[in-house]
Order: structure tokens, then sequence, then C-alpha cells
């Protein structure tokens, strides 16, 4: 068996010895032994995922595992990439678990050190790297419903402390099925019109069936795919699940999880139906460029930093969107190269977003295990009780800002230069799509700066708002150990993503049914084939380290040497100014509500409760103001209602009546008969 | 906008021909700063009038800006406080805390006749004293109000300008 | 790498190093006597920046790493657009490094930086004053990049020297609709992210209307030195890309040394002149309500937008 095939059933084994040891283990040694067994499992994948990007793959089929229609896998470098993404992130989430379920002063309870939990973190990683490896549609979907499973039962860790979690586990639970439905139905009847269930019948098939067929599969599986990675209007389980999951499922469900939506667009849209028409591609496009915007217009007002962070995948999903559906458009339209640098970027943004989301992720949950408070609001001068943690978060809020010299950036550039490289030699609809496919990502880049200056600057700087943020003190070595890890990964991808780029290339060939399409290359300075445009993040970063140590120099020899004082805030003279007095998340974010409150529609409540004897003496007064999810209220409420409508009015049918009920089987069998009979 | 460039061209230069170089050097302080003074007003229980002079000074006329002079915002960004008014209790510490604030060399510039002796309001109940009972002074400027030419002579002491 | 594109480039830094404060002095000279006062002369804020160095440094209590880095960061950036950008020769050994895009997203972490920095005081106005710039700079981001999109389509690439040397080949190219388009929206840009008015009045000393001054309100003696250098390196950047990209004769393109001297003093004197129209235009602005500036701010996109259409239905 080739590397990638044994590195990868050594992931599955070591997995299934993290569950069995979840189970049986006591509570001392449990989430240790859990936490190595899927460290080294994470690893394993990585090694098998890397394998496959570097061409070497491997394929197994197991008729008798599952009844009827067996398990089949392959692993091909397309595949090959989630996987490597999925080990990876896994790797830092288990190093960090080990400590986050560790009881601790602030927070009583236990922290999801329970058995169940324990076991289900290693069967999801399982099962997350088992998706990409699928290769039939049966296998794809027990595998998707596993990993549906496993991420519920995980996101109800601590359903017993907060009654949050169970509402949305609830919502998580209910859309993720209907995401698998939706699947179901359009992978289904792929495989009905290919008369065969394997990726490989349904690829020779594809070719053969009408463009509706193809059409209407493609727009099936999209709407489930596009739910799992969180693109609007499908996305409102995420800001729930993720916030109310414990910090390294949430870490794990945003950097791996959400990935693999991207990754069933491309295996049936691309590779499995071979491209398709442009339309679906404007289609992805457009789902993309609204999550983008919708996503980083509610992490800017979001207070509670896990929130903000889930809207934040949303908008880096969006982003992702947008690199798949520009680049199936222009294969589409027969622009190789450019559809190869579309891809390219788009999935190296998805590896830079594991990246930096990880490491967010695992330093909030720093941060709510410290303090005991996600809202931001009350939080602030963790930068002297949690230097690593405060340093560590800087890291992923400069990637995640997409600024230089932060490996966001990177992929960022990368994906406006596809865009912007697409217009000479193009069709209207291309003229009209890409300058505003542009005006979103700058948009959006800018929003996002906005956001991560909040969320750093509010959250880590200053003096503390509360007394949760006072008492706050370092985390435990394996936490800041995860945490690490993942900053060490997206500071190479920002100094090199040159060592990454050819396995991309060749992800993307893979998707394009291509060999490796090689848009970007060269060691230092990133060089695009076939258009000009050229950078250098390293250079770029060792310029401004040069030129930061050049001031320094000059301001230091131009200087009167005088010794430094340490002075009282400057707060005009009166005082004392108490931490209150600083800005919080909600008034940072309140010009930005102000320019959008169109889209956003921010309610505010007040409650004016009058004292007992008299209706004009006021004895409190309650104001609060919140930003909902407007999607969900304007879509989702009334279907909701609706159903809740056809719900009463159905009972009105089961009213107790024993000859009403015969009545039903009665009527409904001498129906059945007399249609039987004309139809014949 | 075209009234307005009418009205600059007609109006032409209004600032007045700079007097002679006041003879008194200032501080030696000051020397240091070079010919590049800013100024942090504070006012400690004024009655405004000296603001209005301390306007006019600063305005098109006189012109103190000419000289190197120039008001902020922050003491931090200041070398010299222009403090006027006799101290009220409420304002004394609020002018320690300003003076704290200002990074070396510092120096205070009392303005009015208020600020040097206490002026009308000398001993009134709400007043803790001059400027020099709460924070040393350097440069006094009397009159009440002293007029504009005095406050600029006084900063031309300081700019050497 | 040519050397006499490393020493243009080093010249540039020098240049634009040692004369932002003497535009500065340029712009409020001409102010001042528009308004008809005197004016302090164009050496005013040399004689600011040296007694500055002079001064006692201040930490304020509470602050610590982001507030003592932020300066640095804020220069090195504008330093690095400097020697990136072709200002007096387009053989600059950096350019391959950094195209407009690369170069918007370093302005931008200046900015940040000075952001980070005001948060980090817990003071109410540093806060304000990061809230208020951030908003503006969102704002601003899809101006700055379609303009660059715009600009791009004819060259066919995103970095500065090929577009510079575009234009400087085929001089018509500067009055087509599309260069003048984006020239009107990357100006209103560059008014904003410059902290100008009609967006933001530098001289305010009434902190409820400050957008930039406020985050640097606690700075002192060196570091507010450093800190005014920046920002006046950064106009300067700002004008000379405006100067660079819509009338960029004068810049060399060639490897030659012997016109270096001349390409220097014609992309000063081009950022005088700029600098000079845009303080004159001041006086008769008053500042916008800070909730009006999305309005203008949203002109300027459209602007950019049109830019980017015509580039592609006007060939």
């Amino acid at each position: 068996m080739s590397v990638a095939g044994s590195a990868f059933t050594v992931a599955l084994g070591l997995s299934a010895a993290a569950a069995v040891a979840g189970l049986a283990a006591p509570r001392r040694t449990r989430p240790l032994l859990v936490g190595l067994g899927t460290t080294a499992a994470g690893v394993a994948g990585v090694v098998a995922g890397v394998a496959a990007l570097g061409g070497g793959s491997f394929s197994a089929w197991l008729p008798d595992l599952l009844p009827l229609a067996g398990v089949r896998l392959a692993l091909d470098p397309l595949g090959g990439l989630f996987v490597a993404v999925t080990g990876a992130v896994a790797v830092c989430a288990a190093v960090y678990g080990v400590g986050y379920v560790a009881p601790n002063a602030v927070e009583d309870g236990s922290h999801g050190d329970g058995r169940a939990v324990q076991a289900m973190l290693p069967l999801f990683v399982a099962a997350m790297l088992l998706v990409p490896a699928a290769a039939s549609v049966s296998t794809l979907l027990v595998v998707w419903e596993l990993m549906a499973l496993t991420s519920l039962l995980l996101v109800l860790a601590e359903h017993r402390r907060r009654a949050a979690v169970g509402e949305a586990a609830r919502w998580y639970a209910v859309m993720t099925h209907l995401g698998l439905l939706v699947i179901l139905a359009g992978l289904v009847g792929f495989a009905a019109a290919a008369h065969g269930e394997s990726f490989a019948q349904l690829r020779a098939a594809a070719g053969g069936m009408s463009p509706a067929v193809r059409g209407a599969v493609f727009a099936t599986t999209l709407l489930g795919f596009a739910s799992k990675a969180g693109v609007v209007p499908l996305h409102v389980w995420l800001p729930r699940a993720h916030p109310e999951a414990p910090s390294y499922v949430s870490a794990l469900m945003s950097a791996a999880m959400v990935n693999l939506g991207v990754y069933g667009v491309l295996r049936v849209g691309l590779d499995l139906l071979g491209g398709g028409s442009r339309w679906w591609w404007l289609l992805v496009l457009a789902a993309g460029a609204g999550s983008a915007l919708y996503g980083i217009l509610q992490a800017v007002v979001a207070v509670d930093l896990k929130r903000l962070l889930a809207y934040s995948t949303t908008e880096n999903m969006g982003l992702v969107f947008i690199g798949v559906g520009a680049g199936g458009y222009f294969a589409a339209t027969g622009s190789r190269v450019l559809a190869g640098l579309a891809l390219t970027a788009g999935l190296l943004h998805l590896v830079n977003h594991a990246g930096f989301k990880t490491v967010l992720f695992c330093s909030a949950g720093s941060v709510l295990r410290a303090t005991g408070s996600r809202d931001l609001d009350a939080l602030g001068g963790l930068r002297s009780r949690m230097p690593v943690t405060t340093a560590l978060f800087a890291i992923g809020a400069l990637a995640a800002s997409a600024l230089p010299p932060g490996n966001g950036f990177v992929s960022e550039w990368l994906l406006l230069q596809s865009l912007v490289h697409a217009l000479p030699t193009s069709a209207t609809a291309t003229a009209v799509v890409m300058p505003l496919a542009v005006a979103v990502v700058a948009l959006t880049a800018g929003l996002a700066v906005a956001t991560f200056v909040k969320a750093f600057g509010v959250g880590f700087l200053a003096r503390p708002r509360g007394p949760g943020a006072e008492q706050a003190r370092e985390s435990p070595p394996s936490m800041l150990a995860g945490t690490g890890l993942a900053a060490i990964a997206c500071v190479a991808l920002a100094v090199a993503p040159a060592a990454v780029l050819p396995g991309l290339s060749r992800a993307a060939g893979a998707a394009l049914g291509a060999g490796a399409v090689d848009s970007v290359h060269g060691p230092v300075t990133l060089r695009l084939t076939g258009f000009a445009g050229s950078m250098s993040p390293l250079l770029i970063a060792v310029a401004l380290l040069a030129a930061a140590v050049g001031a320094l120099a000059g301001v230091r020899s131009l200087v009167v040497r005088r010794a430094r004082r340490v002075a009282r805030l400057w707060d005009c003279g009166a005082g004392p100014m108490t931490a209150r007095m600083q800005y919080t998340a909600t008034s940072f974010a309140e010009p930005l509500q102000r320019v959008f409150d169109d889209v956003l529609a921010p309610e505010t409540d007040v409650d004016v409760t009058p004292t007992a004897e008299s209706a004009y003496l006021v004895e409190r007064v309650k104001f609060q103001a919140r930003v909902p999810d407007r999607i969900e209220y304007r879509l989702y409420r009334p279907v909701l209602a609706a159903t809740r409508m056809v719900g009463e009015a159905a009972r009105g049918l089961a009213n107790g009546s024993v000859h009403r009920y015969l009545g039903y089987g009665f009527f409904a069998f001498t129906g059945l008969l007399i249609v039987l009979a004309v139809i014949r | 906008m075209l009234s307005l460039l009418r009205k600059i061209r007609a109006t032409g230069r209004v600032a007045e021909p700079a007097p002679p170089r006041p003879a008194a050097p200032g501080p030696d302080r000051a020397v240091e700063l070079g010919g590049s003074v800013q100024v942090r007003h504070v006012d400690a229980g004024s009655c405004n009038g000296c603001e209005v002079e301390i306007a006019s000074a600063f305005g098109p006329v006189y012109d103190a800006e000419r000289y190197g002079a120039r008001l902020v915002a922050s003491p931090r960004h200041a070398d010299v406080l222009l403090v006027t008014g006799p101290v009220t209790r409420n304002m004394e510490v609020a002018l320690r805390r300003t003076f704290e604030a200002v990074p070396e060399p510092r120096l205070v510039v009392a303005c009015g006749d208020c600020a040097l002796n206490g002026g009308v309001f000398a001993g009134a109940y709400g007043v803790v004293g001059p400027v020099s009972d709460v924070v040393a002074v350097d440069v006094e400027v009397p009159g009440c109000p002293p007029a504009p030419e005095v406050i600029v002579a006084a900063l031309r002491g300081l700019t050497g300008r | 790498m040519t050397a006499s594109g490393a020493l243009g480039a080093a010249a540039q830094v020098a240049v634009v190093g040692g004369g932002s404060p003497l535009l500065v002095g340029l712009m409020r000279q001409v102010r001042a006597r528009m308004e008809g006062r005197a004016g302090a002369g164009v050496l005013q804020p040399w004689r600011d920046l040296r007694k500055l160095l002079r001064k006692e440094p201040i930490t304020p209590a509470g602050t610590a790493w982001v507030f003592r880095a932020a300066p640095l960061v804020l220069a090195a950036t504008v330093l690095v657009v400097a020697a990136v950008a072709p200002f007096a020769t387009t053989s600059s050994p950096l350019d391959r490094i950094a195209d407009l895009f690369a170069v918007a997203a370093l302005l931008a972490l200046g900015t940040v930086a000075l952001a980070l920095a005001g948060l980090d005081t817990g003071t109410a106005f540093g806060g304000m004053g990061a809230s208020r710039e951030m908003t503006v700079m969102a704002l601003v981001e899809p101006t700055i990049l379609l303009s660059v999109f715009a600009l791009s389509v004819r060259v066919g690439s995103t970095n500065l020297a090929a577009i510079v040397g575009e234009a400087v080949r085929d001089p018509r190219a500067v009055i087509s609709p599309v260069s003048l388009l984006a020239a009107v929206a990357l100006a209103v840009a560059t008014v904003a992210e410059a902290g100008r008015l009609p967006v933001d009045n530098p001289s305010t000393h009434l902190e409820l209307t400050m957008i930039h001054e406020a985050m640097v309100l606690e700075y002192a003696g060196p570091d507010l030195a450093l800190v005014e250098w920046a920002s006046a390196m950064r106009l300067s950047v700002l004008l000379g890309l405006l100067t660079s990209l819509f009338a960029p004769w004068g810049i060399t393109t060639g490897a030659g040394l012997a016109v270096l001297p001349l390409a220097l003093v014609v992309f000063a004197a081009k950022v005088a002149a700029l600098g000079v129209v845009l303080a004159a235009g001041e006086v008769f602005l008053a500042k916008l309500r800070l909730f009006r500036v999305p309005e203008l701010l949203a002109g300027s996109f459209l602007l950019a937008l049109l830019a980017v259409a015509a580039s592609f239905f006007l060939g």
C-alpha cells in the first residue's frame, strides 16, 4: 500500500483506539489519552494528505462493510488537501483540548471530560478524514451523517450549563439533516441517471446526461454543501452552534468541517459533473459574495467574541466560494490558466483560514476559561494577565484582517489578481460580475480589519472592564501549545506560501480534471504564470522590519537622552478614570452599525418600570440593544411560523374519534383501488 | 466659492507688521525649544476676558503663529501652559494634573491679573490663590485683560523670534 | 536590479523623509496667507520635530508594547511604500515585491497600528479616534481597490512600475475617461486616508471632532515626533502616488544615473504643487459631519465603479 494509504489507515485506527480510550479510561487519564490518540491520528492524517498531494494516491474497496453498497475509498490530490488540513487542525485542537477539559477555578462543573464527549472527539476527526476520501455516493452519505452526528454530540457537551446550548444544538441538528436530505436527493438522482454509484461511474456518465439533469443535481447538492460551509442564507446554524460548543470543538468545526462544504462543491460540481454551465458558477460566486459581506457585517457589530469569530467563518467561506465560483466560471468559459489561478487562490484562502481560525478560536477559549465571559464589553486588560494568549490572538487577528505580513493577505492578493486579470478577454457577464466581486472583496477586507481591531483592541488591550477579566490568569501549557502550533503554521504560511503552492496546484488540477495547473510559482517572490503580477510576502516583512529598525536607529541617534517617565493617563485633569469609561466593543462598532443599519436592522428595547405608588415615578429603566440575524428573522421565522400553522391545522385531523380513523382507512383504501383500476 | 475667493483677494493680508522683538531675553529653558513653542491653554476659573484676548492674539491681526507658537489640544503635545483666571478650588487639582502631564522642558505663563495675584477675585471664597500658589510660574503677563500685543510679546520671548 | 534603480529608491526615501515636513509647512503657509495671516514659515515643522526630539519621553500608565511600537510600525510602512512606489524612477528593486494592492494594504497596516495604540491607552478619546478611523478606512478600501483595478486593465498588471511606465510611454492614457474617473475617485480616497478636510480637520482642538488626532493625544516627545513625521510622510506618499499615476511626466524609466536628480526635483515640485492646491481647496471647505462622510465615500466608490466599467467598454 502506498504511503498515503498506510498513513490513512493508521489515522483511522488511532482514532478508533482513542475513542475506545475515551469510553474506557478513568477520568484522570481520559483527556490525556484521548488527546494523544487524536493528535497522533491528526499527524497521520497530515502525512496521508501530503502524500496524496504529492501524487501518491490510494484506493480501497471494502464490499462487506456497508450492506448493499460497500465502502469505496479513494484519495486523490483534491481529497488529500482536505485530509491534510483536517489532520493539522485536529492536532492543534486535540493538544488544546487536553488542557481545556481539566477543571479550573473560574468555571465550576465539568468541562466536557465525560465519556461520551471524549469518545466523540476522535470519531469526529475520523469522520472528517473520511469525507474527502469517500469514492461512492453511499460512502459519502454515511460518513457525512457520521460527521454530523458526532459534531452534534460534541456541540451538546456543555448543555447542562447553559440553556442556549440545547437551542443551538436543535438548530444545528435540523439544518444539518435538511442539508443531508438535499445532498442525498441530488446525489441519488445523479446515481440514478448514471446507473451506478461509484464516483468513477458518475464521472464517466456525466458527459452523457442532459444539461437540465446536471443543473438540477448541481443546484440541489450546492444547497446542502453551501449550508455546511456556512454560506448565506443557509448559515443560521453557524453563529448559534459555534459559540456554544467547547472551544476546541468550535475550532474543529470552523477550521475543518466547513471546508468540507467547499470540498463537496468542488468534487460534485467540477470533478464529477465536469464543470457545467456558467450560471452554476455565477450562482456560487454570488452566494460567496453575499456571505462574505453579510458575514463580516454581522461580525463587525457582534459583541460576543465567539459569535464574532463564527460570522468571520461565514465571511471567509464566502471569500473561498468567490474563488471557487470564479475558478469554475473561468473553466466554463475556457480560460484554463485563470481558472487554475482562481481555484488556487480559493484553496490557499481555505488553508490560511484553517490556520488562523484555529488560533482565534483556541485563544477565545482560553479567554473564556480564564475570565468566564465571552462578552467583549466585559473583557480587556488581558495583555498583562495573559501575555502569551494575547500574542497568539494578535497573530491570528493580523492574519484574519488580511494585512501584510499576515498569511490572509497572500490569499486575498491572489484572489484579487485572479479577478482583476479576467477583464480584457471576456464577455459582458464577466465585465459586470468581476468589478462587483472586487468591490465586495475590498469592502469585506476593510470591514474585516475593523472587526479584528475591535476584537483585539477592546478584548485584550487597555484595562479590564469587568471582574472576570481582572482575575484572569494565563492558560495551562497544553492550551498554549495547541494554539501555538496553529500560530506557527500561520507564520510559516505567511512567509513561505510557496511551500504549499505545488500541492494546491495539484489539487486545483485534480478538481479541473487536468494535470497540475501551475498558476503561481516562485520560492520567495510569488509570480503569476501567464499574467504579469508579482508580490513577495517574505521580502515585504523583511523590508518592514528593516524600515522599523532604521526609523528606531534614526530617532535614537537624533534624540536628546532623557529618562522615560511613567505618567498618569491624560483624563482632562478631572478623574479618576474608571475602566468603564473606555470604549467598548458596542461603541467601537456603532458608526459602522449606523452606516449599515438598513442591512443590519438593529433593535432596541426600553423597559420602564414605575414605582408601585405612582406611575410618574420611575423605579427602573432597562435598555437592551442587539443586532439580530436579519436573515433568520426575515427568512426562517415565517417558514417556522407557517410550519407551526400547518401542524396545528393538522391536529384537527386526529381528534380521537375511532369512527373518523376507520373512515380514513376505508376511503384511502377504496380510493387507491379506484386509482389502480383507472390506471391499469 | 467664487465670492469667497473674491473676498480673499480683496482683503489681502490682515496681519499687522511684526513689532520689534522684545529686548528682555526669555527664561533659559525656553532656549532649548529652539523657536517652536506649543501652547496649551488652561482656564483655571477665568471670566473669559483673557480668552478673548488670547483668541485675538492668535487671530489674523496679531498672528502669534508667525513667531512659532501654536495652540494644541493635549498637554502631552505642549511645552507651555498658558493659564488664565484665579485658580478656583475646583480647578486646583486639574491645573496641577495638567502641569504634570506636560513633558519636560515645560514652562508656565500666567496670563492676566487674576492669574498673577487673584485680580478682582483675590480672597474670594471659591479661590485658592494665584497660579504661583499651585504651579511654578515662569512668565507673567499683567493686565485685565492683557492686550494681545503683550501676550504676543510674552510668547515671542519664549520662542526667541 | 540596477544600480540606478537602487539609488533611485534610496533617494526617493530620503526626499520623502526629508521633504514631507516641508510639504506640511508649505500647506500651512498657503492656508495662512489665504486667511490673511503671515504664517510661521515653511521650515516650522522642522523646528517642531527638532524640539520634540529634545523633549522628555512619556509612557502613560497602563500602556505597553502596542503603544510603544505603533509609531515605528507606522513609519516603517510609509518608508517601505516610499521605496516601492515609482516617484522618480520605475526601476526600483523593490517594485517586484509589492504592487498597488500591497501598497494599499501597507498603508492600512499603518492606520491599524495607530488605532490599536489609541485603544491601548484606555481613554475614551483614544477609543473614539480608533473607531472613527476604522470606519473611514473600511469605507475607503473599495474605492482604492476598484481604482487600482481600473488602472490595471489596460496595462494587464497591478505593479506600479508597469502602470506608470505605460503612462509615460503613452501620455494620452492619462486623459482617457478611465484615468480621469479613477483620478477623482482616488483623490477623494487620498483626502480620507490622509485625514484632511472635509473628512477630518488636522488642526482641530475639539476632541469630539477629531479622527486622527484623537488617537495620538497621549504621545509625547520622540514618540510624538515619530508619529508627526510618519503622518507627514504618509501625506507626501499619498500625494506622490496621485502624481505618479496621473501626471507621470518626469519619471525616469531607463537605467541612467544622470537623470535621477532631475526626476527627484520634478517629483518634489509636483507634490508641492498638488499640496498647494489641496491646501487652497481646504480653505473653502468645512469639515463634514462624521455620518455624512460615508455618503462622500460612496460617491467616490461609484466613480471608481464607473472607471472600471469604462475600462471594459471603452477599451
